[in-house]
């Protein structure tokens, strides 16, 4: 059996923070990721969905190996991922591309779009020089821009064709796996669903694999086959979309679900009765004792102060990290 | 119908750039009763903003106005700036969209909600303060009188975004003007100061205009909606007509473009084309381009408002009259 | 804080101890002071006893330490030239140079700031066009070029000011306007990128969304955070205080430091420039630390490093 694309295992990247001023004070942990594990095939996506402090742009460095693991490990096609500015990782490198969220900033100002599209050639040394031009614009092209973009400028580009420019950029390796860090915020509402149909077009016809990080949970539900929503570094609910969207288990995706505002749905289900948390998310160095969502859990119990959950699977392959994960599918109150 | 609370008529903005003039507002229409929660959507280049901020004279010295604003019966467009000055907080309040940086770095929080219970209530010293720490409190922040003393740099996004709450309602003002206010915010904060503001308004009576490009939040905050493209308004409806029978192409598009959580998964149908830009806006109808429903006529000039039924009013001429 | 100004201040030593090492083996391998004060026809013999006298004779090193030794407990040479404690020297030429560098020094604030104040406000107005212009004028002139232009105008021209000497306070008035000019103009750049910088933030319209009327925005809200940058450049104008005159000193004749400097290092009178160096490197040290602390002191994110927002 062939391994999976991606394979993560107890994934945990822990920073040193300090505590009150030096020689006096004491070390403390920012676990930024704390133990995460998921696998990805080939021509599938999977969603990363959490706030900003859980730990999904960390695991996504993590993944490209831009971030050294301090726990855990990382397997691409079967191999553990070579460790950063090696010559090996420097090839995997044509393995695997990051878009990011801002489209402006990921490109250089001073040089032509066309030329930075056909960059990660000269990089790897790809093809002979007469033809990286010809398969920058073919780039280009396939993305939805024109040949006669090769020659603008980023600021010429409206923030949509910048996103194009970005992925043509991470396409022309040939890559089978796109880690997308929030590749849609940055632009307006009507040209997201052009980049997100975009995107999807191109996994169906060259069978990309996508780790896609996002806020918004509708998108994540529109590109996706697996979810995984994070909190404080840890995966606390593991599913397909679908179901995970539709009944949620864990408390934590109950209120993201719940916070969502929808236009059709306010006028479908009536008025809906809102889950809204109480307080903010704590400081990831003051971790709280048990489970980590505990204090702010409309469901919290004495057990879930005492003991951290274990993510574990559900009949119907749903994963949560709750210990009343059985009782709470479906459940909105308390 | 009652007076209502502002009245904006025809409002233009031009911006003076020294190369040329663009215009940034093009003739925008739109009414907020006492009392009633309006959403304005757009996207990038709409002018949602700018209205607003033209209507309380912030746009700075490169603005050029045109048309009329009043407030309860008081005409702002032209008004002297200390006639501004009396409304800003005090009548009309806003809030923006980072919070974190809409405080000012190098003062506490207790001094710059003195600074606007001073200016608007001729409060100081002890009652202030209590004052302030109410204000805190009827915000959410617990520990106010704590709060009092820290500075914005050692606060989350969502409690700055309380502060600022707070230091609007230190005016006592009719109307707030919420510009994004929780874009910047995660969803289970932006959540909680959504419920938040809904809940001042309804026990203060305070009329609200929420700008967002997030039509989700918009829909369940608000009473009606106004759409905004190019610089004017093209669609002013109800909350359940603008969602449940969206009639101009704009907005039908908008609806279509965005992706469902549940039912089926269906493939999102996109606007094609782009945003246009303030300076190179097409002849006609700022949406002709993009728009399935567009022809010849579309191009001759702006497309007549069109008012279909009470409270429902169209800028297209593809809508069929009443 | 006490901490942090320990540390700050172990720095500072050592790198006033760097520019005492720097400037002592320079100066020795450079040239040789017996034939400077001499005079080049010296008969051999005194050149002799001169360099016996004065330990030159001695490895550079040797003398190196020596030095040191010496500097440790307070004793810091003498001139070779007069003989007197190079120390006391120096310091009776201090209140020359501090009645020109001070009064600049107010000249380049009360100058450059409410300049560079003015032409944010009134970005692109004629106004703020014609201050960009002079204040670029000012600090692309060299000095010596501006003191002998004011000079030939205000001295030779017009008779109104004394072109060298120190017989009265008439004397100081062209020494100061030069020095104060290009500081003045450097300050007004800086201060009116600072303004425009902070009036563009969020906080500042926020600010007159409240109803504050925009004097009070400029004065309570955009003047502390346009501070923060400005202090840099004023702590760096304090830091020259001490040797920042020493063209002007020369151009003018005025007796400061700085044509002191001049002339020991042409005679290569070593404890004399030594000493001038040491005193420049600890002003700048000193300076760049009170900067440090006034930023702490000025911007409140600076005070609670790691501070992770609750």
């Amino acid at each position: 059996m062939t391994p999976p694309l991606l394979d993560v295992r107890g994934l945990e990247r822990v920073y040193q923070a300090r505590r009150g001023a030096w020689p006096f004070g004491h070390s403390v942990a920012l676990r930024a990721v704390d133990g995460v594990s998921f696998t990805l095939e080939a021509g599938r996506t999977l969603g990363l969905v959490g706030e900003s402090g859980c730990g999904k742009t960390t695991t996504a460095r993590l993944v490209l190996g831009l971030v050294p693991a301090t726990g855990g490990e990382v397997k691409i096609a079967g191999q553990p991922l070579p460790r950063a500015g090696t010559a090996e990782w420097r090839g995997l490198r044509q393995l695997m591309q990051m878009v990011y969220q801002d489209p402006l900033a990921a490109l250089d100002r001073r040089l032509a779009v066309g030329r930075q599209v056909l960059e990660p050639l000269i990089i790897h040394a790809i093809g002979r020089p007469e033809e990286r031009r010809d398969k920058a614009i073919a780039m280009m092209e396939s993305v939805g821009l024109a040949a006669h973009h090769y020659d603008r400028f980023p600021h010429e580009l409206s923030g949509g064709q910048r996103q194009r420019i970005v992925l043509a950029r991470a396409l022309i390796l040939d890559p089978q796996l796109l880690v997308c860090d929030e590749p849609i915020s940055a632009l307006d509402v009507s040209i997201q669903a052009q980049v997100v149909n975009l995107l999807l077009d191109l996994q169906a016809r060259l069978g990309l694999a996508y780790l896609f990080i996002s806020h918004d949970l509708r998108m994540v539900r529109q590109v996706s086959h697996e979810v995984a929503v994070m909190y404080l570094g840890r995966i606390v609910e593991q599913g397909e979309p679908d179901g995970l969207f539709a009944a949620p288990a864990h408390p934590y995706t109950k209120a993201l679900v719940s916070a969502i505002p929808a236009p059709t749905r306010t006028l479908s289900e009536g008025s809906r009765k809102r889950m809204v948390l109480s307080g903010e998310p704590p400081n990831p160095v003051d971790l709280p004792s048990g489970c980590a969502f505990h204090p702010r859990c409309p469901f919290a119990a004495e057990r879930c102060r005492i003991e951290t959950p274990a993510l574990r699977s559900m009949p119907d392959s749903r994963r949560v990290a709750c210990h009343f994960a059985e009782e709470l599918v479906g459940r909105m109150a308390a | 119908m009652a007076e209502p609370l502002v009245a904006i008529r025809d409002l233009t903005v031009d911006f003076d750039t020294g190369k040329r003039i663009v215009r940034a507002l093009h003739g925008v229409d739109l009414d907020v009763a006492p009392g009633e929660a309006v959403g304005l959507v757009g996207e990038s280049g709409s002018g949602k903003s700018v209205t607003w901020l033209a209507a309380l004279g912030l746009l700075g010295r490169r603005a050029r106005l045109g048309g009329s604003v009043r407030l309860a019966g008081r005409e702002l467009v032209g008004a002297p700036v200390t006639a501004l000055e009396q409304v800003r907080g005090q009548q009309i309040a806003m809030i923006f969209q980072d919070p974190s940086s809409s405080l000012n770095p190098v003062h506490r929080i207790g001094r710059q909600l003195g600074e606007a219970l001073k200016l608007h209530r001729g409060m100081d010293g002890r009652a202030a303060e209590a004052e302030a720490e109410r204000l805190l409190d009827r915000v959410g922040i617990a520990d106010g009188r704590r709060r009092l003393g820290d500075y914005p740099h050692e606060l989350s996004g969502g409690m700055n975004q309380r502060v600022m709450i707070a230091m609007a309602l230190a005016g006592e003002p009719d109307i707030l003007i919420a510009d994004e206010p929780t874009t910047a915010l995660d969803a289970t904060i932006q959540a909680q100061i959504l419920e938040l503001l809904g809940e001042i308004r309804r026990d203060s009576g305070m009329a609200m205009v929420l700008i967002s490009h997030d039509l989700g939040i918009v829909a369940e905050n608000t009473d009606r909606v106004c759409v905004m493209y190019g610089g004017r308004v093209v669609e002013d409806a109800p909350i359940g007509t603008i969602f449940g029978a969206p009639r101009h192409p704009y907005t039908v598009g908008l609806l279509a473009a965005l992706p469902e959580l549940t039912g089926p998964r269906r493939r999102l149908v996109p606007i094609p084309g782009v945003v246009p830009e303030p300076w190179n806006l097409p002849p006609g109808c700022s949406f002709a381009p993009r728009c399935p429903l567009a022809g010849v006529d579309c191009d001759a000039g702006p497309p007549p408002v069109v008012r279909l039924e009470a409270h429902h009013r169209v800028a297209c001429l593809r809508v069929d009259r009443p | 804080m006490l901490r942090y100004l320990a540390t700050r201040l172990l720095r500072a030593l050592l790198t006033i101890f760097l520019v005492v090492t720097f400037a002592f083996f320079v100066l020795h391998l450079s040239g040789d002071p017996a034939m400077m004060i001499l005079s080049v026809d010296a008969p051999p013999e005194s050149i002799k006893a001169f360099r016996a006298a004065w330990g030159l004779d001695q490895p550079v090193w040797m003398q190196y330490l020596s030095y040191i030794g010496h500097a440790l407990t307070g004793d810091l040479g003498n001139s070779m030239r007069d003989g007197r404690p190079a120390l006391q020297l120096v310091l009776e030429r201090v209140p020359a140079t501090l009645a020109i560098t001070l009064p600049a020094f107010a000249l380049k604030l009360g100058l450059g700031i409410p300049a560079g104040i003015y032409a944010a406000l009134h970005r692109n107005s004629l106004a703020d066009r014609l201050t960009m212009m002079v204040s670029v004028a000012g600090f692309t002139v060299p000095s010596f070029v501006l003191a002998l232009v004011l000079v030939l105008l205000f001295s030779v021209r017009l008779g109104w000011l004394p072109s060298a000497g120190n017989d009265g306070p008439a004397n100081a008035i062209l020494p100061i306007v030069t020095l104060g000019t290009a500081g003045a103009a450097i300050l007004a750049r800086f201060t009116r990128s600072a303004m425009l910088e902070v009036l563009g933030q969020p906080y500042i319209r926020a600010a007159s969304a409240k109803g504050l009327s925009w004097r009070r925005v400029v004065v309570e809200h955009a003047l502390p955070n346009a501070a923060i940058p400005t202090t840099t450049i004023i702590g760096f104008m304090i830091g020259t205080l001490i040797a920042g005159a020493v063209v002007v000193e020369s151009v003018f004749a005025w007796p400061g430091i700085g044509r002191l400097l001049v002339a020991s290092v042409a005679n290569r009178d070593l404890a004399v420039v030594q000493v001038i160096l040491l005193m420049v490197a600890a002003t700048m040290v000193t300076a760049n630390i009170m900067v440090d602390v006034i930023y702490g002191w000025i911007d409140p994110r600076l005070r609670s490093p790691g501070h992770v927002a609750r």
